[in-house]
């Protein structure tokens, strides 16, 4: 089921610009979906092992803000901008992590440290405004004045392009999470997470295995914020980086369901639906009503329902499957 | 760059100074909620914001006297924390902890969407503007150390309730050993409930400190809030002294980074030092090496 439900998902979701005539407007939607979603699996890559960082935020803008800034000041092509940055991020993340694991900072401290780095990559971006633009964020250098698509700046006009790249980038993050759930590493991380001196008794490389991990879902985190930027076409400090956005994927993840594989991507359709369908039903007269249904719907969720949206489903379905076989 | 012992650079710490009063009292409270209680509210300097839209509602658009104000901001902010506690964090308290900072980030959400909701993203302020203390070339504000000098009268106050009080004694001894105390006959949930109204009556104190000196809008709440954890850290989490001493650490870090540079480096500075000091004493800068 994990290797073919993203498969047929992506078919299915991979004929609608050709067999339907959907507008400008939801095909937006969903290419933020599928973004989204794969920056939700990348933090869940690691967030299920108890290792729940708050400072995905770092990543993501150092991904979104790296790409752009070699791009507009330097004339760096994306093709090497990209790969760059996301190796930025992956440095940050080395950074932190590393004595993180090695001092063995866990839990709320491990939480808390994350959150540090992540607002000093916002107040970064803030501070060099004459590079950054600060708070009023940047737009990379159009390359779009000659024609509808430039591959060497990495920018296209139309959205069926981006949908179809969104949906190829969102299908390799749900494999990796595929791929990390039926590693070794997955052994080695659960059994640290429950009890590190055991775990390490038995030969698991703690710090090793956590930063394996954290890279991982680093580099994914980071090129998810290069796909934002060159998508979007703008990008803030708030948006990108900081402590707002780096909660809310964390409890996109919770809402959809962290243990499971397609729980980011039913966290990321969740949440966009909701601000969405509300903003189309009551408008802009009532700002960030959304905001506080999501809030309050968090708080029930983690109180009652901490296994998310799918994974309950699926908690559901198989008690439902075995009731019969027991009895 | 003039000299290093520049009038500028006196009143840059001095001001340091008073904030780091500020600081330590928020410090305070969520160190005492985490220290009995053992969760950290995420949303913490959500209550305080709440607190300071009290004070701003109550005298400048009802013209009500600022004490008025300043209690019923108090009393109000401690009456959430108590609500807070009741309906948010007495179901989790036996899942995770991680869930329990997690659900309190959702009730900062919640908090934040709903000021906007109700108020709008408009900066707000008292418009009331107290004179400056002027020593030679430093000006001070009055504001500033009235709230600075308050500050420090709460903590004392509250240093006194937890030493020589009853309650204050129970509340000490619930955090040193919560299997056991149940035992003798004490009950934990009336305690964290009075805690958590402590702690939410000290964070409407500092939001009362905090309208004075600062415009109140929905989200400031996050200028707050990551400093405030921090400082937490970094004295140790639930040790109120070492809490203390990381908030001016801290706050000069801030408010002399800010003269130095631009006032974002200063906050910059303040966090990778925060960092640096995780990595060398992750128990925290003043942690006794007993907890």
């Amino acid at each position: 089921m994990d290797l073919w439900a993203p498969i047929g998902i992506a078919l299915v979701l991979a004929i609608v610009p050709l067999a339907t005539t959907i507008g400008e407007y939801h095909l937006h939607l969903l290419i933020l979906m599928l973004l989204w979603g794969f920056v939700y699996t990348s933090w869940s890559v690691m967030g299920r092992f108890g290792l729940v960082s708050l400072g995905h935020g770092a990543f993501l803008g150092i991904g979104a803000y790296g790409v752009t800034l070699l791009w507009n000041h330097f004339g760096l092509s994306p093709w090497l901008g990209a790969p760059l940055s996301i190796a930025a991020a992956a440095l940050f993340a080395l950074v932190i992590g590393w004595p993180c694991f090695r001092f063995r900072i866990t839990g709320h401290y491990f939480a808390l440290v994350t959150l540090a780095a992540t607002e000093i990559v916002r107040l970064v971006i803030v501070a060099l405004r004459d590079l950054t633009g600060g708070s009023l964020g940047m737009t990379p250098r159009t390359a779009l004045a000659e024609g509808p698509v430039s591959l060497w700046a990495l920018q296209f006009a139309a959205k069926e392009v981006w949908f179809y790249i969104a949906l190829l980038v969102w299908l390799g993050g749900v494999f990796v999470w595929r791929a990390v759930d039926r590693s070794m590493l997955r052994y080695a991380l659960e059994a640290a997470g429950q009890d590190e001196d055991a775990a390490a008794s038995i030969g698991v490389d703690v710090t090793r295995a956590k930063l394996t991990i954290t890279l991982l879902s680093a580099v994914m985190t980071a090129a998810g914020g290069v796909f934002y930027a060159q998508y979007q076409l703008y990008i803030a400090p708030e948006t990108v980086s900081g402590i707002g956005i780096s909660l809310q994927i964390v409890f996109a993840v919770i809402a959809g369901g962290m243990f499971v594989q397609l729980g980011p991507t039913v966290g990321a359709v969740f949440t966009l639906a909701l601000s969405e369908s509300l903003r189309v039903a009551i408008g802009h007269t009532i700002p960030s009503l959304d905001g506080l249904i999501y809030g309050f719907l968090l708080v029930l969720f983690i109180i009652y329902m901490p296994r998310g949206i799918l994974g309950q489903a699926i908690a559901l379905a198989q008690r439902r499957r075995l009731v019969p076989a027991t009895g | 760059m003039a000299g290093i012992f520049d009038v500028f650079l006196l009143e840059a710490v001095l001001n340091g100074l008073l904030f780091g009063g500020i600081l330590a009292l928020l410090a305070l409270g969520l160190n005492l909620i985490f220290g009995v209680i053992d969760v950290v509210w995420i949303c913490y300097a959500e209550l305080v914001m709440l607190g300071m839209y009290t004070v701003y509602f109550l005298f400048s658009v009802y013209g009500f006297p600022l004490v008025v104000a300043f209690a019923v901001a108090i009393a109000l902010v401690a009456a959430l924390g108590a609500l807070l506690h009741w309906l948010v964090i007495r179901p989790v308290l036996a899942s995770e902890p991680i869930n329990q900072l997690l659900v309190t980030g959702g009730v900062l959400f919640f908090l934040q969407a709903a000021a906007t909701v109700a108020f709008g993203i408009d900066f707000r302020n008292l418009g009331l503007s107290l004179p400056s203390l002027v020593v030679g070339e430093i000006y001070l504000p009055w504001s500033r150390i009235f709230a600075a000098a308050t500050a420090l009268l709460a903590m004392l106050g509250v240093w006194l309730f937890l030493r020589r009080t009853f309650l204050g004694t129970a509340i000490r001894a619930i955090s040193q050993d919560r299997q056991i105390m149940p035992l003798m006959g004490v009950d934990p949930d009336r305690l964290y409930l009075l805690t958590s109204a402590i702690g939410g009556g000290l964070a409407g104190l500092g939001a009362c400190l905090l309208v004075l000196q600062y415009d109140v809008h929905p989200a400031i709440g996050l200028s707050f809030g990551p400093i405030t954890f921090m400082i937490c850290v970094m004295g140790g989490l639930g040790n109120l002294v070492g809490g203390f001493f990381a908030a001016f650490l801290f706050a000069q870090f801030i408010s002399v980074g800010g003269f130095f540079f631009h006032v974002e480096w200063g906050y910059v500075m303040a966090f990778v030092f925060f960092v640096v000091v995780m990595f060398w004493r992750p128990q925290g800068l003043f942690a006794s090496s007993g907890r």
